[in-house]
Order: C-alpha cells, then sequence, then structure tokens
C-alpha cells in the first residue's frame, strides 16, 4: 500500500469504469421508468439545425431546445419547473426523434406525438396551438397569426409567444414571418428559420 | 436558479464514488444491486432532498443502509460461511487489471474498518460525515479508518513494496 495515498490504491482495487458505469445508468432509466418516477427523460438528437436536446415527461413532449440555448440551462429550467428527477433516457424519445429524421428528410410534413403544454401558458399557449394550422412549407405573418388566435391586435404577444416556444419545430413557429414578406427572427436563430422553411420549399 | 440540479448531474458527479464505495463494502458481485437500488431510492426521495444538503455524505448513507440489506438478504439465504466470506472477494470478471491482493485485504477488515475505510478514502467522506452513517464518534471513525489503513499495509505489500522499494 502506497504509504502517503492509500485512495490511490484502493480506487485502483475498486475500478469505476466508463462501461459499467453507462450499463448502470441504463439500468437506473429502466428501473426509474418502470416505477413511475421517472418525470422528465431527455436526449439529443443531431440535426441540419445542430444539436437539439428532446426532453419528454410520462404526458409527452415537454421541450424542444436548440444548442444556442444552452442546454446545461434548459435542463436546469426543466428541473426548477416540472421536476428534479430528470434522467439522460432516450427510450422515451425514440418516436420523437424518428419523427424528425424523417422530417429532415423531407419525407414528414407533420408531427404525430403526444405534447405536454404545460410550459406554455394562457395566450401563448393559444398562438402555439394554432400554428399547427399553417400547413407545412407556407408561412403567415404575425398579425394573421393574431387573427387565428382570436387576438387581431395582438400581433406583439404572438411575437413573443413564438419566442417562448418551448417545442421548436415540432410546433412550427418558424412558419411566422413578418407581414412584408421578410424572416423576422427567431429563438434558434435567424439561420436555423431560413434552412428549415428552405427545407419545406423544397420538399 | 434556486433550485437544485437535474437528478442526472447527481448520478454524473457521484455515480463512479459510489460504484467504487459499493465494491469495497459488498464486493464486486453486489456492488452493482447496491448502486442500483441506493441511485433508484435516492431519485425517487431527491425532490424533498434540502437543495444545500451535503449530497455526496446522503447518497453513502442510503448505499450504507442498502449494503446492510444485501448482506442481511444474503444470510437469510443461508449461504455457507465459507461462500458468504467469499462474496466480498469476487473480482469483476471483466477487468484483469483489478488488485486482487487488495480486495481480499480490504474483505478480511472487520466491517467497521472497512466501511470507515471505504467511505473515507474511496467516498471521500471528512470522518464526521462516516461517524453519523456509523453510529459513534468522530475520533471512533477516524480510528477505524486508521486501524484498517495499518491492518492493509501488514497485509497487503503494495506496489511500491513490488517494485523492489521500501515500505
Amino acid at each position: 500500500m502506497n504509504k502517503n495515498d492509500p485512495s490511490r490504491d484502493l480506487a485502483k482495487a475498486f475500478p469505476a469504469s466508463a462501461d459499467d458505469l453507462q450499463r448502470l445508468h441504463q439500468r437506473l432509466s429502466a428501473a426509474a421508468q418502470a416505477d413511475g418516477i421517472l418525470d422528465i427523460a431527455y436526449r439529443t438528437v443531431d440535426t441540419p439545425v445542430g444539436t437539439l436536446l428532446l426532453a419528454a415527461t410520462d404526458a409527452g413532449l415537454v421541450r424542444v431546445a436548440y444548442a444556442s440555448e444552452d442546454h446545461d440551462t434548459v435542463l436546469r429550467t426543466l428541473s426548477d419547473r416540472i421536476s428534479p428527477r430528470v434522467l439522460h433516457a432516450p427510450a422515451r424519445l425514440d418516436a420523437t426523434a424518428r419523427e424528425l429524421d424523417e422530417y429532415f428528410a423531407g419525407r414528414r410534413h407533420s408531427f404525430d406525438l403526444p405534447l405536454d403544454w404545460q410550459l406554455a401558458h394562457g395566450f401563448r399557449r393559444t398562438v402555439l396551438t394554432h400554428l399547427t394550422d399553417i400547413g407545412y412549407g407556407r408561412t403567415a405573418s404575425y398579425a394573421a397569426v393574431a387573427q387565428l388566435a382570436g387576438s387581431p391586435k395582438a400581433v406583439r404577444a404572438v411575437g413573443t409567444a413564438c419566442a417562448t416556444n418551448p417545442l421548436p419545430i415540432v410546433v412550427p413557429c418558424h412558419r411566422v414571418v413578418r407581414s412584408d414578406g421578410s424572416m423576422g427572427g427567431y429563438l434558434g436563430g435567424v439561420d436555423a428559420k431560413r434552412t428549415l422553411l428552405t427545407l419545406e420549399a423544397s420538399a | 436558479m434556486t433550485g437544485k440540479h437535474p437528478f442526472e448531474t447527481v448520478v454524473a458527479t457521484h455515480g463512479a464514488r459510489v460504484l467504487r464505495v459499493c465494491r469495497a463494502v459488498l464486493g464486486h458481485a453486489d456492488a452493482d444491486d447496491a448502486w442500483s437500488e441506493t441511485f433508484l431510492s435516492a431519485m425517487k426521495a431527491y425532490p424533498d432532498l434540502p437543495a444545500d444538503a451535503n449530497v455526496e455524505a446522503w447518497l453513502v448513507t442510503i448505499a450504507h443502509r442498502k449494503a446492510i440489506d444485501i448482506t442481511r438478504a444474503a444470510a437469510r439465504r443461508a449461504i455457507p460461511v465459507a461462500e458468504a466470506s467469499n462474496r466480498v472477494t469476487t473480482p469483476a470478471p471483466d477487468d484483469p487489471k483489478i488488485d486482487d491482493d487488495l480486495v481480499e485485504a480490504l474483505a478480511a477488515l472487520p466491517v467497521k474498518q472497512r466501511q470507515a475505510v471505504a467511505y473515507h478514502y474511496l467516498g471521500d467522506l471528512p470522518y464526521a460525515d462516516i461517524a453519523v452513517i456509523l453510529g459513534g464518534s468522530t475520533a471512533a471513525a477516524r480510528r477505524a479508518a486508521a486501524d484498517g489503513i495499518a491492518t492493509l499495509r501488514r497485509t497487503y505489500p503494495g506496489v511500491t513494496a513490488r517494485n523492489g522499494e521500501p515500505r
């Protein structure tokens, strides 16, 4: 035994390899799911608009986040607002990942996923639920969406609802553009918005 | 943000240390079960854990109780004594680098010494926290670990001696 540092010899005798920990993590995710305590499962997917974070509760997809939103911060917010029982557990998001794959390949024009709307409230939620009315490959102005949501004057509020959309891409706030036809802002960045609109225009 | 980290961060930060502790206290064969049960019950209780709690000490405390449960369950299954003592010495089958001698030397320690050594040297806990887990005083926890290390130095020559240098 090393005279000065018994912990080094002990750590070598009782290892904890990355493989071991990955295996145990998978076992934990499965057990947590089975016990009904996996409040939020998440994974990431690589897409043409960067790495996306996907998070789901038992009720459905609750959050899609761009890398620019900082995924660690997003997870911390989910932990605060919904539950700290959060695990990297890809299985629950298999269908979401598959549908996003199909969407980016141009083969899917609408998403068929259970959604958990709990991060969107009030009028913002009303706005977001109307966005799927704008069909694939189409766009609508902020003013038109305000009308769809039943408050024609709430143009600015529509902008806020889009900017705080917890489920971008799946809930297509990228299809909302300025009345003059210019693209307008986007929570995932203007480049991402252009990529999505170009993809939908060409498919 | 005022709340606590996502549980994933707890697993990522403390998973390795808790696994080493479980392996040292229980042996490689039962360590997986102990680790899994520890983190599952920690995850259940996590929302109620105070945000400023010492997470490492909390996890080792749970692991300590799970290890006792597993040891008792094994005893109830009436495994013969010889076989039961083998349980703690089973090396992980997939890692040829494991130092069997030290594993055996640690397994041969009295249980309290083994726990004190594991919780301090692998779990990184101060003796005050270990005293709470084991019961008894901080001084007693420190003494148990010191006695354990002294015995290990006698029974396990270690790398230094193996290289031909004086111990």
